[in-house]
C-alpha cells in the first residue's frame, strides 16, 4: 500500500491548493502572446486581454450565481476582505457606525475590524456556539438601529463548520444591514448562491479553489439592494473605481477557470471529499482512544477535519509526520506563542488545543495516501504517549484538570 | 521551523524515555511546566545518598520536539555526576549543545528546572535542608 504513496503528501489544502494544471493551461497564453492590458481600447492586445477577463468574470458569476458587473477583482481574499468592510464602512458612516462580527472570523476580517475601531467605528464581536457557529438570538440582539454591517464568514478556515448564513441573511436583510461574507473556504467547495443567501458582499480567494496565488474577487451586489463602497486603493478607476490598478490579466484568466472546474464538479467532488474525509476520521478514531473532533460535525465542509489527539503536543506530533503537510492549532507553530484563538472561541481548554491538528483534504489527494496518514498518525501519537507523562497521569487515573501545574 | 540534526536525533531516538518508582526514597521526581502552555517534563533521578552520584534518570515529556529534546539531553548530562555538578548545568548549555533557535529557550529553562525539582524532591526525603546544603557547596 505504502509503495503506491508518493512523499511529501499534502494534505494542508485549507492553506492553499495546486494550481490545477488545466487552470494553469488556460492562463499559460496570457504570459506572453495575449500579454495586453485589459484596458487598452485601441488595439488587438488589450481587445484579447479584455475579453479574457470578461470571460472569467461570468465564469466567477455563475459559480455564485451572480452577474459579471458585480464581480470586483482584487489582489486576493484579504484585500477583497478589507475592502467589504472598509469600502461599507466609509460609505455609510452618516447612516451608522456599528458593525457585528463574530469570534472565529480570519483576521483579515477581525484585524480590518479592529482598525475600523481606531477610527471611531463600534464593533460587536459574537462568540460562538460550542459547536463553532453563530448564534441567531446572540446575533438579532446584537443589532441596532446605528447598525450598517454584519459581517460573518460562510465557513471557518480551522475547523470547518459552515454557519447558517441563509438565516444570517435573512435576518440583515429584515434589519436593512449590508451582510458581508467571507467566502474564501466554502466558494467552490459547497453551493454558495448570494440571491438565496441574502449575501451584499462576498469575498473570493484564487488559490483556495486550484487557482493561482495573488488574485481573488469580491462580490458587490447591484441591485435590491444597490451596494456601494468606497475605494481603499485609488488611481486609474478599474474595476468601475471600485479598486484600481492595472488588471492581473493571467490571475484573473486562472481564477475564472478555477470556479469553472469547481461548479462543474462539485456535485462529485464533494461526495469525494467527504468519503476521503470520513476514511480519515473514522481509521483515526477506530485505532486511537482519547482523540476529540474540534466544531460541528454535521455543519461542516466536506473536506475538513480538524482532530485534538489528548496528551500529545500538536508540534512534535508534526514534526513526527514530517512527510505529511497539515497543521496545528499549537502555540508552538504560530508566532505568538498563543494556542489557537479559534479552538479557545469553542471553549476547547488550552491543554487540547495544544494538541488539535488540522486536516485539509484536496482535489489530487487518495484514499492510499488517507491510509498511510492514518498509520503514521496512530505509530506517531502511541510513541508520543509512550513520552507523555500526561498520558502516564491520566492512565494511573490522576485528573490532570485539578493538578496544581508550576506555572511561569 | 527547521530542527537541529541534535534535535531531531533526540527526537527520534529519545534517550531514557521511562520512569523510575517515585516513593523509592532514592528516586527524586521533578514535574516541571503545565498542559495549558504546552510543556510538561518529568524528570527523575535515582541518586546514590552515600556518594552523591547520579545513577540513572529517566524522562517523559509533553511538549514539542525542543522540549524533548532538551529532557532528553539533560537524562543524558545528568547520568554518572553527583549532584552539586547535576545542579550546575546551566539552560545555556542546553541551547548550545542543541542549537536552539530564541523562540525554544524556554524549552531548555523547563529542563534546567526540572533537573532542580528533581533534586530538590530528593533532598526532601533526605531531610537535607536547602541551608545545609549551601554550607556544603561553599
Amino acid at each position: 500500500m505504502e509503495m503506491a504513496v508518493k512523499l511529501p503528501i499534502y494534505m494542508d489544502n485549507h492553506a492553499t491548493t495546486p494550481v490545477d494544471p488545466r487552470v494553469l493551461d488556460t492562463m499559460l497564453p496570457y504570459f506572453t502572446g495575449k500579454f495586453g492590458n485589459a484596458a487598452s481600447r485601441n488595439h488587438s492586445f488589450g481587445w484579447s486581454a479584455e475579453e479574457a477577463v470578461e470571460n472569467a468574470r461570468s465564469q466567477i458569476a455563475s459559480l455564485i450565481n451572480a452577474t459579471p458587473k458585480e464581480i470586483i477583482i482584487t489582489s486576493g481574499a484579504t484585500e477583497s476582505d478589507n475592502l467589504m468592510i472598509k469600502g461599507v464602512a466609509e460609505m455609510y458612516r452618516e447612516k451608522g457606525n456599528h458593525i457585528i462580527t463574530q469570534a472565529i472570523e480570519h483576521k483579515a476580517v477581525l484585524d480590518t475590524c479592529k482598525r475600523l475601531e481606531k477610527y471611531g467605528y463600534e464593533v460587536t464581536y459574537l462568540p460562538v456556539q460550542r459547536d463553532g457557529r453563530v448564534n441567531l438570538d446572540d446575533l438579532r440582539k446584537a443589532i441596532t438601529p446605528k447598525t450598517i454591517l454584519i459581517t460573518i464568514m460562510y465557513a471557518n478556515n480551522e475547523i470547518g463548520i459552515i454557519n447558517p448564513i441563509a438565516e444570517i441573511g435573512k435576518i440583515a436583510k429584515e434589519h436593512g444591514v449590508f451582510f458581508a461574507v467571507d467566502g474564501v473556504q466554502a466558494v467552490g467547495k459547497i453551493p454558495v448562491d448570494v440571491q438565496k443567501d441574502n449575501i451584499d458582499l462576498l469575498a473570493i480567494s484564487g488559490h483556495k479553489i486550484y487557482g493561482p496565488k495573488g488574485v481573488g474577487a469580491l462580490y458587490v451586489r447591484r441591485r435590491n439592494p444597490r451596494v456601494q463602497i468606497s475605494a481603499i486603493i485609488d488611481g486609474g478607476g478599474h474595476e468601475r473605481g471600485m479598486r484600481s490598478g492595472t488588471l492581473n490579466v493571467t490571475g484573473i484568466v486562472g481564477l475564472g477557470k478555477a470556479c469553472e472546474i469547481c461548479q462543474k464538479e462539485m456535485p462529485e467532488e464533494s461526495v469525494r471529499m467527504r468519503g476521503l474525509r470520513d476514511r480519515l476520521k473514522d481509521g483515526l478514531l477506530n485505532r486511537l482512544d482519547e482523540v476529540y473532533i474540534n466544531g460541528s460535525m454535521e455543519h461542516r465542509l466536506p473536506n475538513n477535519l480538524n482532530m485534538s489527539f489528548a496528551y500529545v503536543e500538536g508540534e512534535s506530533l508534526l514534526m513526527g509526520i514530517n512527510d505529511v503537510a497539515v497543521s496545528s492549532g499549537s502555540a508552538c507553530t504560530s508566532a505568538t506563542l498563543e494556542p489557537s484563538y479559534v479552538l479557545k472561541a469553542l471553549g476547547v481548554g488550552e491543554d487540547l488545543a495544544h494538541t488539535s491538528i488540522r486536516f485539509g483534504l484536496g482535489r489530487f489527494n487518495t484514499p492510499e495516501e488517507v491510509d498511510y496518514v492514518i498509520e503514521k498518525m496512530v505509530t506517531v501519537v502511541n510513541k508520543l504517549r509512550e513520552l507523555s507523562p500526561l498520558y502516564e497521569m491520566a492512565k494511573e487515573g490522576i485528573d490532570i484538570s485539578k493538578m496544581k501545574w508550576q506555572t511561569a | 521551523m527547521a530542527y537541529s540534526d541534535k534535535v531531531v536525533d533526540h527526537y527520534n531516538n529519545p534517550r531514557n524515555v521511562g520512569s523510575l518508582p517515585k516513593d523509592d526514597p532514592n528516586v527524586g521526581t521533578g514535574l516541571v511546566g503545565a498542559p495549558e502552555c504546552g510543556d510538561v517534563m518529568k524528570l527523575q533521578m535515582k541518586i546514590n545518598p552515600e556518594t552523591q552520584v547520579i545513577e540513572e534518570a529517566k524522562f517523559k515529556t509533553f511538549g514539542c520536539g525542543s522540549a524533548i529534546a532538551s529532557s532528553s539531553l539533560a537524562t543524558e548530562w545528568v547520568k554518572g555526576k553527583t549532584v552539586s555538578e547535576a545542579l550546575s548545568i546551566k539552560n545555556t548549555d542546553i541551547v548550545r549543545e542543541l542549537s536552539l533557535p530564541p523562540v525554544k529557550i524556554h524549552c531548555s529553562v523547563l529542563a534546567e528546572d526540572a533537573i532542580k525539582a528533581a533534586i530538590r524532591n530528593w533532598k526532601t526525603k533526605h531531610g537535607v535542608e536547602a541551608a545545609a546544603e549551601e554550607k556544603v557547596a561553599h
